[in-house]
Order: C-alpha cells, then structure tokens, then sequence
C-alpha cells in the first residue's frame, strides 16, 4: 500500500494517471451522448432506432460505430496539403479536451482550480477555429474550402457572445476560478431563498438572458443544427470533413461530442450551480449532480437539433452581430449596475 | 554567470527550448513559400510567448495572447488568405521582395537595442512586487491606469469605426 503511494507521489506518475482518467472519462460520455442521440431522436422522429446491437436496446451501437470509423483507411488525398491535414484533427480535439482542466467536478474533484478558470476554457476553445480552417484549407477540395470558411465565420461570431455572456457571471461572480463560480451560487451566494441560507443558481438570479446567449453560441460553436451550415449535407457534401476518412474523422467526431460534454459542463458551472444542490453533501454527491445536470443540457442539445430546421448563412450572421452582442452588451451594462447597487 | 551552471537549471532549459521553437517558427514564418504556412506557423511562435509569460507566472497575459491573438487576429489572418486565394503547395504570387535586406537589418537592429537596453538596465537582478492575481490586475486597470485604459479603448473604437467607413458602400453611387 505504501509502495503504491509513493509511486503516486511521483508527479509524471500522477500525471498519466489524471490524464488517462479525463480521457477515459470523456470516451465514455462521448459514447454515452451518442448512443442517447440516436435514441431520443429516433423516439422524437417516432422511429425506434438502433436495437439489434449488442441485444438489447441497441446499447452496443456507438461501439459499432467506433469501430467501424477506426477499420477505415486513413485517407490523404493526393493534392493535400500533407502535414496540416494531418494535423487539423489533433488541433481541433486537444482544444476540446484541454477545456476539462477547470471543469470542476466537487469542491476537490478538479483537475487545477486555476485563478482565470473560465478565461482559461474560452482561450483554449477558441484554438479549435484554427483546427477547422486547418482542414478546410488542406483538403485541397472546393467544399472543404466552403465549409472551412463558413465554420471560421460563424465561430468569430460567436465566440464574441459567448465571451460577453460569460462577462456578465464573472462580474456577478466576482471571480473568474470555477469553484469561485459555483461557491457564489452555493454555500456563499448573495441571493438565497427567503428565510433560508439556500443559495440559487445564477441562471434564477439575474444571468437567464446570459444563459439563453450562452446556449446558442455553445450550439453555434459545435456547428450543430439549427447552426450546422459548415457541414451542410445538402449544399457542401460534409464541409471542412468531406476528405476525412478513418481515425482522424473520428477524432473530429470525437471532437463534437466531447465539446457537447465540455460545454455543458461550463454552462452548468456558470449558471446551474455546478455540484450543487441543497441538501446533498457536494464532497460525495457533486460529481453526480454535476453529471445530472450536464445531461440535462446535452438532452436540450439533441432536442434542439431534432425540432430546428437549419438557419440561412446571412441570417446566422444577422443573429449574432445585430441581436445577441448588443443583448449581452446591454446585460453586462444592467448586471454590473446591479453588482454595484445591491 | 556561467553557461554550464545557467544550463542545469530546469527553468533555463525550458526557456532555452521555447525561445528556440520561436525563433525558429519566425524565421519560418518569413521564409517559406506558402502563405498559410505562414500564418500557422506565425501560431507557433505566438504560442511561444504565451508559454513564456506563463513561465513567468503571468497567467492572464498568457490567456489573453491566446483568446486575442491565435484565436482572434491568426483566424482573421487565414480567413482572409482563404477568402481571397487558398494556394496549395507552392504559392504562385511571390511572397519575397526584392529589396529584402534593409527590413532584415531594422529589424535585427531593434533587437540588438531592446536587447542591450534591457541586459544594461536590469542585468541579473530579480524584479520583486509583480501583479500577478487576476483580480489585482483588474483593480489596478480601473484605478491606477483607468486613463491610459480609456485611451487605448478609445483609439480601438476608433479603428473600428474606420474599418466601417472604409469597407461601407456608399448608397448614393
């Protein structure tokens, strides 16, 4: 037993250790929310979905799926541009899987509570534009080149909403550490429920249009229906993903799914208190009430995509740059106000 | 200080390994053929920086290099390139310039100074007192340097209206 903790102690050790666990962890949930997309929105389409596989259920199908990607020969097309082709796929899931850092699971479950928290998430997200560009470009194919430069437009859009959104918490926050985030929702908040010391999630104090902005800019980001011009089927065959074949589409297939579980996780931590929950002890309970609330979200992720029909390309960029920056604006304006007079 | 004690402090190494892939990655950037491979490898070298101001113990800064610079103004960069002409291989308009010297030498010539300046005014001694929380940046943003804050914002909005003027069409042609 001694042994096994001195080997921990070891930092390079640990280190494997932390992040076999994230990357395990977020195999299993990309899965998880894949297998959970093919059956809700197979019950919402009144159809039944997968159900052979595995025996029952179909509960095997995103294994299939998974395996039937990584058989598939690993493509380059003659005119790419090699080395940034290959690389794209990498860029675009290291910025997705780089984001879970700061995502706290309990007060302690957290890879590194670090002082600019959520800064942090949205810089490293932001890397992921330059993955998509990078394969856009590379793939040597026109659509490609279309669903690239579609996909860079529609993220420099809203990553500026999203950026503003999260503006308004931090202010109401006063922090921009996660576990600062969710402890002023919690066991320190301002706002509690009358005659109680019952903190209430920032999303029911003040930060619902914050949420609402944040929502949309997170499906935008993940270039999912009603957002999801750059991999238009109908008009771009697959987008910046059309000369991708084998591991590194499912990296990029990785990517989005990964980036579902990332960004409801950050939307949780900033809006839906995070690991709290009255009456349930956040060092044993937080990570189940985290994960039940991140599901809750990924559930509205699927059921938007499943009721939405697709947005045109200038009224996506209408959206963001003549309603929802000016409405984030107005927000910080009104919650920095409130900051400063409560 | 001597280089064989300089070198065996882990700090030093990883300096040593950062500041090469930057120079490197510059000279890259204006020396290759190609013009995207410019702009991302122009992201390695802004990676760079941010790694040095993270070992520093500047960890905004470092963000702020990433969010503003790779994330905002290289994307703006190739979607630009992309936009206009997306050349793959060998690009067919000629990065290079003739008169490729003087420009070298400028800007070989602002380092040296930099350089000097600042070995000649520090030399080895340690800087003491830095902000480094990001609240204690904030606070001193809006205090102590709220005018030169207002400035900068001031001439950003007024680029930014520039950018407009000059991009509009006019309706009346």
């Amino acid at each position: 037993m001694t042994v096994a903790l001195a080997i921990l102690d070891n930092f390079w050790v640990f280190l494997v250790i932390k992040l076999l666990a994230v990357v395990l962890v977020l195999l299993g949930f990309s899965l998880a929310i894949i297998y959970a997309e093919l059956k809700i929105m197979a019950h919402m389409q009144a159809r039944i979905g997968p159900y052979f596989a595995g025996g029952r259920f179909g509960w095997a199908q995103p294994f299939a799926d998974a395996l039937k990607f990584l058989q598939k020969e690993d493509l380059v097309p003659d005119e790419a541009d090699s080395p940034v082709f290959r690389l794209a796929p990498a860029v675009s899931l290291m910025s997705t899987v780089a984001v879970f850092v700061i995502v706290p699971f309990s007060p302690t479950l957290i890879a590194r509570d670090l002082d600019v928290g959520i800064f942090y998430a949205l810089a490293v997200s932001s890397i992921g534009t330059l993955g998509v560009l990078m394969a856009g470009w590379s793939s040597a194919n026109k659509y490609s080149l279309m669903g690239g430069l579609r996909a860079a437009a529609q993220l420099i859009a809203y990553e500026l909403p999203m950026v503003l959104a999260v503006a308004a918490v931090v202010v109401q926050a006063g922090t921009m550490s996660m576990v600062g985030i969710v402890e002023a929702q919690g066991g320190t908040a301002l706002f509690t429920i009358p005659g109680t010391d019952i903190g209430l999630p920032f999303v029911m104090v003040g930060q619902i249009v914050a949420f609402g902005i944040f929502m949309t800019a997170a499906l935008a980001e993940l270039s999912r229906i009603p957002f999801d011009m750059p991999i238009a089927e109908s008009e771009l065959v697959f987008g910046y993903l059309t000369e991708y074949s084998g591991i590194r589409f499912t990296m990029f297939f990785l990517a989005e799914y990964a980036g579902m579980f990332s960004m409801a996780a950050l939307a949780t931590t900033l809006f839906l208190g995070g690991w709290y929950l009255p009456g349930l002890d956040p060092t044993i309970f937080g990570p189940f009430v985290m994960m039940g609330k991140v599901s809750l979200l990924v559930f509205v992720m699927i059921w938007v995509r499943v009721t939405w029909p697709r947005l045109r390309e200038d009224q996506l960029q209408s959206f963001a740059w003549k309603w929802l920056i000016p409405v984030s604006l107005a927000n910080i304006m009104v919650t920095a106000v409130l900051k400063v007079v409560l | 200080m001597a280089f064989s004690d300089w070198i065996t402090d882990a700090r030093n190494i990883v300096f040593l390994v950062i500041a090469l892939t930057m120079v490197g990655g510059a000279l890259v950037v204006v020396t290759t053929r190609n013009v995207v491979h410019s702009a991302l490898t122009l992201v390695v070298v802004l990676g760079g920086s941010a790694a040095l101001f993270l070992m520093l113990g500047a960890e905004f800064v470092a963000w702020a290099v990433i969010l503003v610079y790779v994330g905002a103004v290289v994307v703006l960069f190739l979607f630009g390139i992309m936009i206009t002409r997306a050349p793959i291989g060998r690009d067919s308009v000629r990065l290079d310039h003739e008169r490729r010297w003087p420009p070298a030498l400028i800007a070989l010539s602002v380092f040296v100074v930099m350089a000097w300046s600042t070995t000649l005014a520090f030399g080895s001694e340690q800087i003491s007192g830095g902000v480094i929380r990001t609240d204690a940046i904030g606070d001193l943003l809006f205090s102590r340097y709220v005018i030169p804050f207002e400035a900068v914002s001031f001439v950003l909005l007024a680029a930014l209206i520039g950018g407009i003027v000059l991009a509009r069409k006019d309706p009346d042609r």
